[in-house]
């Protein structure tokens, strides 16, 4: 079926990956210069400009890191740098390295800039230029092993498990045998899969890795304070926790596990790979992540294209950068909630699909979206983003089998 | 075949999925056979595809979720009062934070 689809068109990027999109991202390195970069993008209303950034003051080496990723991603073509002046955001570095990736990059300092309107002027006119540049550049045939995708469940209910995350789940199938690497993530709603998943490694050690992972996520959230099972699980027909966690397990497929990665660091090559998205040593800034879209942002940071989104509840979020797929599990949120949803899985609840064919139609969709088709978050405008502060160590060597 | 209104999720499991709710009286197909529901079971909610005995595990998605803590007949309501994780150091979590 594949070999006789037209072939995905992408953008191909002077350090050699290809994108989907082709963004202009404008990234505010503190919070005060946030309104500028408002203004800027505001100025695009319609156009592929993003905007992104990290509010703090003061350092964090993952912020930095997530930053230049986000900056380098594939679907970027150029980045617009946004400084107050006084914050600890390392500016230059970043620079560098979107120079370094062939981008073309500019900061502007706020403080030296003669302020707000000046600032926003100088932004547009740079945006401006970057997208005459950018206009009727030349696609390049893409193949679906080039592909990162991630997938992530929010706004979960009973039906999550039994529809959203098993088609998703066979559409990862389907895209790791053509060759793409897909990621999945949520170490903490992975509790008592660990065993299960360790198995599906390629090698012992790292599945010993994947059991340390969710181990790890155990800790945190018992420090935190959460309890791992709510009533309204029980009331859901979910009886057990390795049974909730195993809704939000499904949709990594049943491929092997190649590896375990951690926000920003890109697989390095196809197959099917576990974020491990909960910070490093004692519980420091908080929740692991504030809300969905700081999951999507990892995502994104560790090079996906797109982002598959189980709902069951209705989330209508998107992104900034890479478009997210909304997969509805319950039929009774598509009725409501139809114009923010791209798959309607809940229909085998009804018996008007099997499963095989709601994964396959993700599967077709993923290679559409990857061929510039618009999905409904993004029809929508949305451009959800957030990054805030988190700590993590390295991956170690058994991480990544060769 | 399996009565529509009861999902399988994975050929290995022994629990099907009730795809809407199915009220107490009613007859549902399991395998070929008929049996009558003793009680209504809710949207989600999960029945015995075949005979569990005591200690057996419980596989829903091709996996074990639990453990049976006695027999279960097909068609059965399975659930809470016949089913506990094998993963009590979770609940425990839950339990001493209330």
């Amino acid at each position: 079926m594949t070999g006789e689809r037209a072939p995905i068109l992408g953008y191909l990027r002077p350090d050699g990956r290809k994108g989907i999109r082709n963004i202009v991202v404008v990234a505010y390195l503190v919070e005060c210069a946030h309104h500028v970069g408002r203004e800027i993008v505001s100025h695009f209303r319609g156009k592929d400009v993003h905007l992104i950034g990290f509010p703090g003051c003061f350092p964090n080496p993952y912020a930095q890191r997530m930053m230049e990723r986000l900056c380098t991603h594939p679907n970027v073509a150029a980045a617009l740098l946004l400084s107050l002046g006084c914050e600890s955001f390392n500016k230059f570095s970043l620079s560098r390295i979107v120079e370094t990736s062939g981008r073309p990059v500019a900061t502007l300092t706020i403080q030296e800039n003669g302020g707000t309107l000046s600032t926003i002027t100088d932004g547009i006119d740079w945006v401006a230029q970057r997208l005459e540049e950018l206009d009727g550049v030349t696609r390049v045939p893409m193949d679906p092993s080039e592909l990162i995708i991630g997938t992530i469940c929010g706004g979960s209910d009973g039906t999550s498990g039994m529809t959203g995350n098993p088609a998703a789940g066979l559409a990862f199938d389907r895209l790791v045998e053509a060759g793409a690497a897909c990621i999945f993530e949520e170490t903490g709603e992975l509790i008592g899969c660990e065993e299960i998943m360790a198995s599906r490694a390629v090698t012992l050690e790292l599945g010993d890795e994947l059991r340390a992972s969710v181990a790890k996520a155990a800790r945190y959230y018992a420090t935190l304070g959460y309890g791992s099972f709510a009533p309204g699980n029980a009331d859901g027909g979910l009886s057990t926790i390795e049974e909730k966690s195993m809704g939000a397990y499904a949709k990594s497929g049943s491929s092997p596990i190649s590896g375990l990665i951690k926000p920003g660091d890109i697989p390095p090559r196809g197959g099917l790979y576990l974020m491990d998205v909960v910070p490093d040593g004692d519980v420091r800034f908080g929740f692991p992540n504030v809300s969905d879209n700081a999951e999507i942002v990892e995502l994104i940071a560790t090079g996906c294209h797109l982002t598959l989104f189980v709902t069951g509840r209705g989330s209508v979020s998107g992104s900034a950068i890479a478009p997210v797929i909304k997969i509805c599990a319950n039929p009774e949120t598509y009725r409501r909630l139809s114009g923010d949803m791209d798959v309607d899985a809940g229909r085998i609840l009804e018996g008007r699909a099997k499963l095989s064919e709601v994964g396959d139609e993700i599967f077709d969709l993923v290679l559409s979206v990857a061929n510039g088709q618009a999905t409904k978050s993004e029809l929508l405008g949305h451009r959800e983003f957030i990054l805030t502060y988190k700590t993590f160590d390295p991956i170690g060597p058994a991480c990544l089998p060769g | 075949m399996n009565d529509p209104r009861l999902l399988l999720l994975s050929d290995r499991d022994n629990v099907l999925i009730a795809c809407r709710r199915i009220d107490a009286g009613e007859k549902i197909v399991i395998g070929r056979k008929p049996h009558v529901l003793a009680k209504t079971i809710e949207l989600g909610h999960k029945l015995a595809r075949c005979s569990i005995g005591a200690g057996e595990k419980v596989v829903k998605y091709g996996v074990p979720i639990g453990s049976a803590t006695r027999a279960i007949e097909p068609g059965e309501h399975v659930h809470i009062h016949n089913l506990k994780s094998d993963y009590i150091r979770t609940h425990l979590i839950a339990d001493t934070a209330s």
